[in-house]
């Protein structure tokens, strides 16, 4: 059973799909505007990203786990999710931002250390979407944390999602 | 005196395709559970509050109503346990006490919001003071606290999870939710059907078409309107793929979660497969407002129906085997068997829907309702724990895939004039269903007024009953097996939250 499987594995093709298209230097510059030259070398080339689901419909999160699948594989471009925020570089932050979650994502934001990119995904975190006007949301993740990077949809699809976060990347580099 | 003749006695108040009766207080106390009939939803509007049962023996589903004189109903949840958590949310969004409950305590409301009951007829304005969190107490030798949340260590939804612990053993679990409330049913207010539907499209992302679908068929019903055949198959295969790629989703994350990752990896290949070929077909990966009341937003696309074939065929070519890779690890059985049991008298009293009823040997599923799922290819398990939820899981998955085969070939034609969708008449009228999405029974009821709108509604997930149910079935069990009894009851948090 095992060596056949072995043999197979070595000559089939990998399954994840090829890296999207380089970044627009525009987009590039612009990110890179947001971060100073001490931030810049301190990142380097990788990521940590801490998500936050400030209300989402979890839509968005079926799709970011979506991105740690064989098939877009981010951790190949050294993107990696952490399971604290004082580990993160990047706070991806879902949902119209419920009030109900504002005062956890501003003490998820202060426990980021500094550098930090805020980036809100999805068409609620970018400005409530269709739970605009609720008396229970405040209309995006803008209300209570600064926003570097918008990745609208609903929900943006995994190519999106990376393409945002490769931007980010190249930023840094 | 049952539960059925108890409601029957009162006053009928019409509701499609299942009766709504308007109880006085006296008879509304009276209804306590009898055999066969479970409990499935407990709500309000202004001044008044319905529950709706199921007639598990009759395969029917009864509506009650009362009015809430001053605010108040008598409690249901000394006799429904399941009621419980209901009925806190009715203070919470309706301004509805329930007298003599067993919690009073809020579960939506933090205290945060700018008004009061904001469901109610005058929502009072309230300055944001949110209180500290109530939990129960938990006392003994060496107890202490795990507070987790509501920022989980994952990629998921918020919650707040209060552990009491001693040592390495769980000796009481709490669950508050609401952090993800958005006002749903607030918005949808006064909205016609078709503008409402693309929020019971995001009552729970996963279940996107099974909310849509209920929705859907109730404001069908309330309207008396049917959509056209092409539509009504195109809307149920949809719902079967929903199925499907969330089944594939919940098998590879508790193998996850057991720190098993091949299976995690094949599933997750196999579910992107199905999620591309879905984009192919409907335009949208999730299938996120394809379904509309009076048929479906569009076509399948023309290349389509084939492209799910190909992902169906690698699913069934490759489910038996991760099966079987399943079995044959001892260290992942270790982990899944016996873990995380529930309790077959509270299984009795709660009757959860979808994979956690079934498999802890419940025999429902909304399906039976409609005809869609023959009562002999009902499939339950009888072992109540993490394995026989994931192999329950299993087993539909495998079971959705021989129904789509038959069903997408064979799909009826489009009507002469190509029309997916029939107009909804600007009129009034009253509507419910049940559509067995992949978490079990959603729910959703409407009543509109003379122009058509929306005057109140309720949209309820299954995952009203499977939280109380995880805090019941992790007592006793390691604090390292939270994740996987956790994941695979997989309880939605935004459709709770509403």
């Amino acid at each position: 059973m095992l060596v056949p499987k072995l043999l197979r594995n070595l000559i089939s093709r990998p399954l994840t799909d090829a890296p999207p298209a380089p970044t627009p230097p525009e987009i590039v510059a612009e990110l890179r505007a947001r971060l100073d030259e001490a931030s810049q070398a301190r990142l380097g080339r990788s990521l940590a990203i801490r998500q936050v689901d400030a209300g989402s419909c979890n839509g968005c999160e079926l799709e970011i786990n979506a991105l740690q699948n064989v098939a877009h594989d981010l951790e190949r471009f050294g993107l990696r999710f952490v399971a604290s925020p004082r580990h993160a570089d990047i706070l991806l932050v879902t949902g119209p931002l419920t009030r109900n979650m504002a005062e956890a994502l501003t003490r998820a934001r202060a426990a980021t250390p500094e550098p930090c990119w805020v980036v809100a995904l999805g068409d609620c975190a970018v400005d409530g979407g269709v739970f605009r006007g609720s008396y229970a949301v405040l209309g995006g993740v803008e209300a209570a944390v600064p926003v570097d990077l918008l990745i609208p949809g609903c929900p943006p699809a995994p190519e999106h999602i990376l393409e945002g976060l490769l931007a980010l990347m190249e930023a840094n580099a | 005196m049952t539960a059925r003749s108890v409601i029957e006695a009162g006053q009928r108040a019409g509701c499609t395709p299942w009766a709504r009766y308007l109880l006085d207080a006296r008879r509304w106390a009276a209804l306590a559970p009898s055999p066969g009939f479970s409990l499935l939803a407990l709500w309000g509007e202004a001044g008044v509050a319905h529950a709706a049962f199921l007639d598990e023996t009759r395969m029917e589903v009864l509506l009650a109503s009362v009015a809430a004189e001053e605010g108040r109903i008598p409690a249901l949840s000394p006799f429904w346990p399941g009621a419980a958590l209901f009925e806190r949310v009715l203070r919470d969004l309706w301004g509805i006490e329930a007298v003599g409950g067993t919690d009073q305590r809020p579960f939506l409301d933090h205290g945060r919001w700018p008004l009061l009951a904001p469901l109610s007829a005058r929502p009072p304005a309230h300055s944001p003071n949110p209180p500290p969190m109530e939990f129960l107490p938990a006392t003994g030798d060496g107890v202490h606290i795990i507070p987790v949340g509501p920022i989980h260590a994952g990629v998921i939804e918020p919650g707040h999870f209060r552990f009491h612990i001693q040592g390495e053993i769980i000796v009481r679990l709490e669950v508050r939710l609401g952090y993800t409330h958005k006002g749903t049913l607030s918005l949808m207010q006064g909205k016609p059907p078709r503008a409402a539907a693309r929020f019971a499209a995001r009552l729970s992302g996963d279940s996107t078409v099974a909310h849509s679908l209920a929705f859907a068929r109730a404001a069908e019903a309330a309207f008396g309107v049917e959509a056209p055949p092409r539509a009504l198959a195109l809307r149920v295969a949809m719902l079967e793929l929903e199925r499907l790629h969330n089944h594939l989703n919940d098998l590879g994350f508790i193998a996850n979660d057991a720190a098993f990752a091949a299976i995690h990896a094949r599933c997750g290949w196999l579910r992107e497969g199905l999620l591309r070929a879905q984009a192919e077909a409907f335009g949208h990966r999730l299938m996120m407002d394809r379904v509309l009341p009076g048929g479906v937003a569009q076509d399948v696309s023309a290349g389509g129906i084939e492209a799910i074939l190909t992902a169906l065929t690698a699913m069934a070519a490759e489910l038996p085997e991760v099966l079987q890779i399943y079995d044959r690890h001892a260290s992942l059985q270790d982990r899944v068997a016996g873990t995380g049991m529930m309790d077959a008298r509270l299984v009795a009293a709660f009757a959860p829907g979808g994979v956690v009823g079934r498999a802890a040997g419940r025999g429902f599923d909304a399906r039976l309702l409609t005809g869609d799922l023959a009562p002999r290819a009902l499939i339950t398990q009888q072992g109540a724990d993490v394995d026989a939820r994931w192999r329950q899981r299993h087993a539909e998955a495998l079971q959705s895939i021989e129904f789509l085969q038959a069903l997408l070939p064979a799909l009826p034609p489009a009507l002469p004039d190509g029309e997916l969708t029939v107009a909804l008449p600007a009129r009034g009228g009253e509507g419910i269903a049940l559509v067995e999405g992949f978490r079990g029974e959603c729910l959703a009821w409407m009543r509109l007024d003379g122009a058509g709108g929306i005057e109140a509604c309720m949209l309820r997930d299954p995952s009203w009953l499977h939280w109380p149910l995880l805090e019941a079935a992790v007592i006793g069990n390691i604090v390292a097996d939270f994740p996987l009894i956790n994941k695979s009851i997989n309880g939605s948090y935004s459709g709770v939250d509403l």
